[in-house]
């Protein structure tokens, strides 16, 4: 086993995609996290990958398509604003079906709004982002060593399925040193070649394309059943959420992410307090963990949603379970102040005694 | 006695052998054909990789008979690069038209350039959006009307066309830059020279060549075929002259 390493979370993307197999990528510089071109411009080299520092948002995403569609894993990173610029590329990589990791280290919007840590591209990040109704793997890590292990499981997921996957963190958790214990990558067994990219030094057989205009008679509606079509297998078999003292819970807290440690914390203290209080933490965004909310709330158990903004996830909440009180309760990106564990606890207890 | 007929002509194994959807008069075929010929003569068919533009251009795929990568609008240097990068070894070249690469691309081929990626880039400058139908475009002459530009193109509120060719040529990253034409037997002859001129500096590994080809587009300039054809020596190539500004 490999010694036990104390790095940012921003840090541990990096490793876990250099470990993953991840050898281009494309990049331009936006806090808070630079930690992430940093590291890999650093180590990329030595392992024979390309690092390339692009003039713009725009240009990263694309070279990120090039790269993609002649078979490599390769990944771009960035935070709030640059994710908006890189809109029209991921569309187009979902369109044309090429997989590759965008990592989102989210500040506070709208605008340039500041550089703390925010929940506020849940809707960007969760209903496709760009143009043209799609969607992309979206995975929420809480911490150092979720954001390695993750971002391992985005690459293998976005290669799967030929879908872009995204990690997405804030601030908070790019920021902040915790342990993390590396270990190596295993490719998972089942996952196919890319027989579909521009792959090799000589083409054999037919012409590669990679392509997303679709103009002849039904072709386009054909791709678009094609894509929801994977969206729906991924709903039934990529799901992950964490649950902490649900069996008998009484009040379900939820929350993603940085704020799903300090609801953690919060849902402790409210059992201490004698308090029938258990947490439901999504790991995968999209696909959203619908069934474990029906699930947990079969006895009519409110819900209470935490997030760092003026409520996103509570409507893909209520969307799961029709009939059920979801309560929310939220604080906009601000001031680098961050909710403490007691002001969710005084939440929970005032919807707990209701 | 009998005669043995010679085949003395025939269409580049680089293309298909397809109808194109280019209107009469269009030299976007004459363009295709030029880059199809550079890769017969390089033997470079089946590893070239094509990136293919948002325009006239966009059915690369469709007419040649090699891999493609279809581009965001003006951003086909920045997916090359991606694949320049995967393949090293693989002649990788972008097609795009001027409203492309000259006006929402600029950004994408500026830096390309003085990065001094190993692209081939054939520049297809026809001083309009043919697809769209026939708006203004950044090489867009001086007093030229377009379905934007109903008065003329008044250069002192919608600024003055593009040099591309000379623009790029300053470049430290830039092999090769060069400016041609199809519109006369003469500068196809040199045009299909300073094409493969642009494959070869690729193929040396010397860096960014560049290839700005002026094009009639009859359909949107309101004229026939030969009409436009005219127009490209009488105002176009004036205005951007021709030949090879580096390497």
């Amino acid at each position: 086993m490999t010694k036990r390493l104390f790095v940012k979370g921003n840090e541990a993307v990096a490793m876990g995609a250099l470990e993953a197999g991840c050898r281009y990528y494309f990049g331009y510089p936006i806090t808070p996290q630079s930690d992430i071109p940093e590291y890999i411009s650093r180590e990329l080299p030595k392992l024979g990958g390309e690092f390339i520092q692009a003039e713009s948002e725009i240009a990263s995403i694309n070279m990120l398509l090039g790269a993609s569609a002649c078979g490599a894993r390769a990944m771009t990173s960035s935070s709030s604003p640059g994710i908006s610029l890189k809109q029209e590329g991921v569309s187009y990589m979902a369109g044309s079906e090429c997989p590759g990791l965008i990592v989102n280290i989210c500040r506070s919007g709208p605008g340039l709004g500041g550089i703390d840590a925010s929940q506020a591209d849940y809707f960007q990040a969760t209903k496709g982002g760009g143009h043209g109704g799609y969607h992309i793997i979206v995975l929420a890590p809480a911490s150092v060593q979720e954001m390695y292990d993750l971002t391992m499981l985005a690459f293998d997921l976005s290669d799967r399925y030929r879908v872009p996957a995204m990690i997405l963190a804030d601030a908070v958790i790019g920021q902040m040193k915790e342990a993390l214990q590396p270990h190596p990558y295993t490719a998972p067994a089942d996952l196919e070649p890319k027989n579909w990219a521009l792959i090799g030094e000589g083409r054999a057989g037919e012409q590669k394309i990679v392509k997303s205009l679709y103009l002849g008679d039904g072709e386009l509606e054909a791709h678009n059943n094609k894509l929801h079509a994977k969206y729906a297998v991924m709903q039934e078999k990529e799901v992950r959420y964490e649950t902490v003292a649900l069996a008998d819970a009484q009040l379900i807290v939820t929350a993603y992410g940085s704020t799903a440690r300090i609801a953690k914390t919060a849902v402790r203290l409210a059992r201490e307090e004698g308090m029938k209080v258990g947490l439901l933490r999504p790991i995968s965004l999209f696909p959203f963990p619908k069934a474990a909310y029906r699930q947990a709330t079969q006895q009519g158990q409110r819900i209470l949603c935490f997030e760092l903004n003026n409520g996103q996830m509570v409507d893909d909440v209520r969307l799961a379970v029709p009939g059920i009180e979801v309560d929310f309760y939220g604080r906009p990106p601000g001031a680098g102040s961050l909710p403490t564990p007691e002001e969710f606890l005084a939440q929970i207890r005032s919807r707990y005694e209701a | 006695m009998t005669t043995e007929m010679k085949k003395v002509f025939s269409r580049p194994e680089s293309l298909k052998d397809v109808q194109t959807h280019f209107c009469p008069g269009c030299q976007h075929g004459t363009t295709h054909r030029l880059v199809a010929e550079a890769m017969d003569h390089f033997g470079i068919k089946d590893q070239t990789i094509g990136v293919a533009s948002v325009g006239c251009s966009v059915f690369l795929y469709g007419y040649f008979d090699i891999d493609v990568i279809e581009a965001p609008h003006g951003r086909a240097p920045a997916v090359a690069t991606g694949a320049k990068r995967v393949h090293p070894n693989r002649p990788v070249f972008t097609y795009q038209g001027d409203g492309d690469l000259a006006a929402i691309g600029t950004s994408e081929i500026i830096h390309a350039a003085n990065r001094g990626e190993h692209l081939t880039v054939i520049f297809v400058n026809n001083t309009t959006y043919g697809m769209t139908g026939g708006q203004m475009a950044p090489t867009t002459m001086p007093g030229q009307t377009t379905s934007t530009t109903p008065y003329g193109r008044d250069v002192t509120k919608a600024g003055y066309p593009i040099k591309m060719a000379e623009l790029l040529s300053g470049l430290e990253g830039v092999a090769y830059s060069a400016r041609v034409a199809v519109d006369t037997p003469k500068h196809v002859l040199q045009a299909a020279k300073v094409i493969r001129r642009a494959f070869q500096t690729q193929l040396d590994g010397k860096g960014f060549a560049f290839v700005e080809v002026l094009a009639a587009c009859p359909t949107n300039w309101g004229m026939s075929p030969l009409q436009a054809n005219e127009r490209v020596g009488n105002e176009m190539i004036p205005y951007f002259p021709l030949g090879e500004y580096k390497g």
